[in-house]
């Protein structure tokens, strides 16, 4: 029995991405910004897990790939328009270039040897657009628009300021509609509308992939790759197209990145940034077609309310109870908010790992049994 | 030549960082099977176990200076730590070789950790993908990184070495060069002899024990030797308390090099992962090899020398990713790493 088919799961995540900022609202995580990197982040995760959900092929190095998007997108904005298209066109072919050569070779080995030649990759890259390439990337202080940049297609700026990012003429930052429903101050702007149809977009991507020749053969290498060889097969062609997708969508995420503030640096790529998406992945479920968004938004989601709250706010939300209890509380509580935040996502990831490896999903599907009963069912059916 | 043997020397203090982080991650790989992404953390701890003893030490009684006044006309206060007053020159002693010292703390402590770690969590994981070992040593690295952060803060703090070992030695003029030509620090010196020390003990117990016998025909075939009635696991545990102690020790000892840091753990796992692939994984020997040969081409990469040479062939000074560039090229041309056997880890 499946619970819904793939078209009415499209229509209710378009329905859903669509509607974020209504529905974000009451979370107090509605402002443009953060929904933003909701999406952007989402189709990072999308595109790791094409990667590593159905080959099994962990990759530490993807922030690389997230950076290299970045940059060519700021390049872009500098030498040619501030329009977007571009810019994410031109992410997406060098992030693309970029994973087919770092793919090729580190391809050639799989397990913990490919997740270690990707840190290094990722790792490299880092360095050297921290120190080496410092003309292309402008080093420590990253790479930023300038008022005497050429732009030969929009001509210099005349007004003496730097020019915002744009689809045709729609400012991406503007908010195009701002009404107040059930007393939120809702804010509707384009540069999430923009993103928001590319996560549709990938995600629809993904589910193609997931449900083609191609997605299946991803599978059977997860499972058993020796068996695959043995049958004559060659799968080195189908890693490494799977490699190439999930770094491109690396680059449309980086590009994304640099139209919200268009500005690159290389910290984007440090490897911590390729371990998050990591962590997005598996928290959320991995193998599965909701899960990295998922645990996308809950990463991005968490990080903004989690590293706001601060002894202050711990104080008023147990004023209530008496004070020793009160204050007990506040400091066992407080090292794992505010700037401990980290902490807690360590810990939480541990604990998912440990005890849930199917991430959010498989949790959302376990307790869902429970409540229809197909667990009973299901143990039945084996019994017998 | 001087120059040569200089940039030898200063590849020899992390060279020697990394082989005893990647000695500790080979010995885990070897016996367990388990790709442990929280070594660096251990490393972490024992620079914090250090630096923990050293506040320690200096736990001061504060009294007032009857004849001094501070420049706001307040009475001087003279901090003289407990340890001092209680055991007098002892205890001057205590806080000056807090370091040294703090490897002997670290011992017991760094075993304990690593029994603990290996029984409490990682036991659950033999038979899980090596995908789910590293994803789950990952956010033990994690939640250890952050929960220093929390005690220590995010800064670095400096420790200093005993005053006999502060100074430099002048190297050139032990093999007979000209005076003042290879001024190097007493501290990395003995880091160096240290180290060498440790990994010659650690080989020694392998080789010469009983314990280490049958820890070695267990790395060979573990279920012969369980099939022998030999508990394996229980020894198979001690080496991962040994591996941890190891790398605590390594983190202690380093700690009057570079000023210990949360984070400093991960810096130094990315570049050990590195070495343990290209000396080529379960290969102890390999991951001494490869952790010194990668910590001295790392020196000699920044040799202004080999930097304009570099720079004369039109190529981009290569300092700061030569390991790496070591590492794909070795990964490419010898896939099982310097010395690393066949059939392990093969996929």
């Amino acid at each position: 029995m499946k619970l819904m088919n793939d078209r009415t799961l499209l229509i209710i995540f378009a329905a859903f991405v669509l509607a974020a900022p209504l529905i974000f609202a009451p979370t107090g995580a509605a402002y443009p910004d953060l929904l933003q990197r909701f999406a952007i982040y989402g189709i990072f995760a999308i595109g790791f897990n094409i990667l590593f959900g159905l080959t099994g092929y962990l990759s530490f190095g993807h922030a690389a790939f997230l950076g290299v998007g970045s940059y060519a997108s700021v390049w872009m904005f500098k030498l040619l328009t501030m329009n977007i298209i571009p810019a994410l066109i031109l992410a997406v072919v060098m992030a693309g270039l970029f994973s087919l050569i770092i793919g090729y070779v580190s391809l050639r080995r799989s397990g913990i040897y490919f997740s270690i030649l990707t840190l290094a990759f990722a790792q490299m890259s880092y360095n050297l657009a921290y120190s080496v390439l410092t003309p292309l990337t402008n080093g420590e202080t990253g790479l930023q628009l300038r008022l005497d940049d050429p732009r030969y297609l929009d001509g210099a700026s005349v007004e003496g300021t730097l020019p915002s990012t744009n689809l045709f003429g729609l400012e991406m930052k503007e908010v195009f509609w701002n009404p107040n429903i059930l007393g939120y101050d809702l804010q509707f702007n384009y540069g999430y509308y923009v993103c928001a149809v590319l996560l549709i977009a990938s995600f629809y991507i993904a589910m193609r992939i997931f449900r083609s020749p191609f997605g299946l053969m991803l599978r059977a290498v997860k499972t058993n790759q020796n068996r695959l060889r043995y049958t004559g097969i060659n799968t080195r062609p189908y890693t490494l197209t799977a490699f190439v997708i999930s770094g491109m969508f690396a680059g449309l995420a980086g590009g994304l990145l640099a139209t919200m503030d268009p500005l690159a640096g290389a910290e984007r790529m440090q490897w911590t940034v390729g371990g998050e998406v990591v962590l997005m992945v598996v928290l959320g479920g991995m193998g599965t077609l909701i899960g990295p968004i998922l645990g996308a938004v809950f990463i991005k989601y968490f990080e903004n309310i989690f590293s706001k709250i601060n002894e202050g706010v711990l104080h008023s939300w147990f004023a209530i109870m008496p004070e020793w209890l009160d204050n007990t509380l506040v400091a066992i509580v407080s090292p794992f908010v505010g700037k401990g935040w980290h902490l807690t996502l360590g810990a939480l990831f541990m604990i998912v790992v440990i005890f849930l490896p199917g991430g959010l999903v498989d949790g959302a599907k376990r307790i869902g049994g429970w409540i229809t009963g197909a667990n009973r069912r299901k143990a039945k059916a084996e019994a017998e | 030549m001087d120059a040569i043997l200089l940039q030898l020397l200063n590849g020899l203090d992390k060279g020697s960082a990394y082989a005893l982080i990647a000695l500790g991650l080979t010995l885990i790989f070897g016996t367990l099977g388990v790709v442990n992404f929280a070594h660096g953390a251990l490393f972490m701890i024992g620079a914090f176990i250090a630096v923990s003893f050293s506040k320690l030490m200096e736990i001061s009684k504060i009294t007032i200076d009857p004849d001094k006044v501070d420049f706001l006309g307040n009475p001087a206060k003279i901090k003289t730590p407990y340890v001092i007053e209680w055991f007098g020159n002892f205890g001057h002693w205590l806080v000056e070789w807090s370091v040294p010292v703090s490897v002997l703390l670290a011992i017991p402590i760094m075993i304990l950790i690593g029994i603990i770690m290996e029984r409490g969590l990682i036991k659950h994981f033999y038979n899980r993908p090596h995908a789910d070992q590293i994803l789950v040593t990952f956010g033990l690295a994690i939640v250890l990184q952050e929960t220093i952060k929390l005690f220590f803060g995010a800064n670095p703090i400096p420790q200093s070495s005993p005053d006999l070992l502060k100074g430099s030695v002048d190297f050139g003029v032990l093999v007979g060069f000209a005076e003042n030509t290879i001024i190097y620090p007493l501290w990395r010196l003995v880091y160096f002899c240290f180290s060498a020390v440790l990994i010659a003990s650690v080989f020694a117990f392998l080789r010469f024990t009983t314990f280490g016998m049958v820890v070695r025909a267990g790395m060979e075939d573990r279920e012969t030797v369980g099939l022998l009635g030999i508990n394996i696991d229980r020894r198979f545990t001690i080496m991962f308390g040994v591996a941890a102690a190891v790398a605590g020790t390594a983190g202690v000892m380093y700690t009057p090099i570079n000023p210990p840091n949360y984070h400093m753990g991960m810096d130094f796992l990315v570049l050990s992962f590195v070495v343990v692939v290209v000396g080529g994984m379960g290969s102890l020997r390999g991951a001494i090899a490869a952790g010194f040969l990668l910590g001295i081409m790392e020196s000699f990469a920044s040799m202004p020398l080999i930097k304009d040479a570099i720079a004369a062939i039109g190529l981009p000074s290569i300092d700061q990713i030569i390991i790496y560039l070591v590492a794909v090229v070795v990964l490419l041309v010898r896939p099982r790493g310097l010395m690393g056997k066949a059939g392990v880890m093969e996929e």
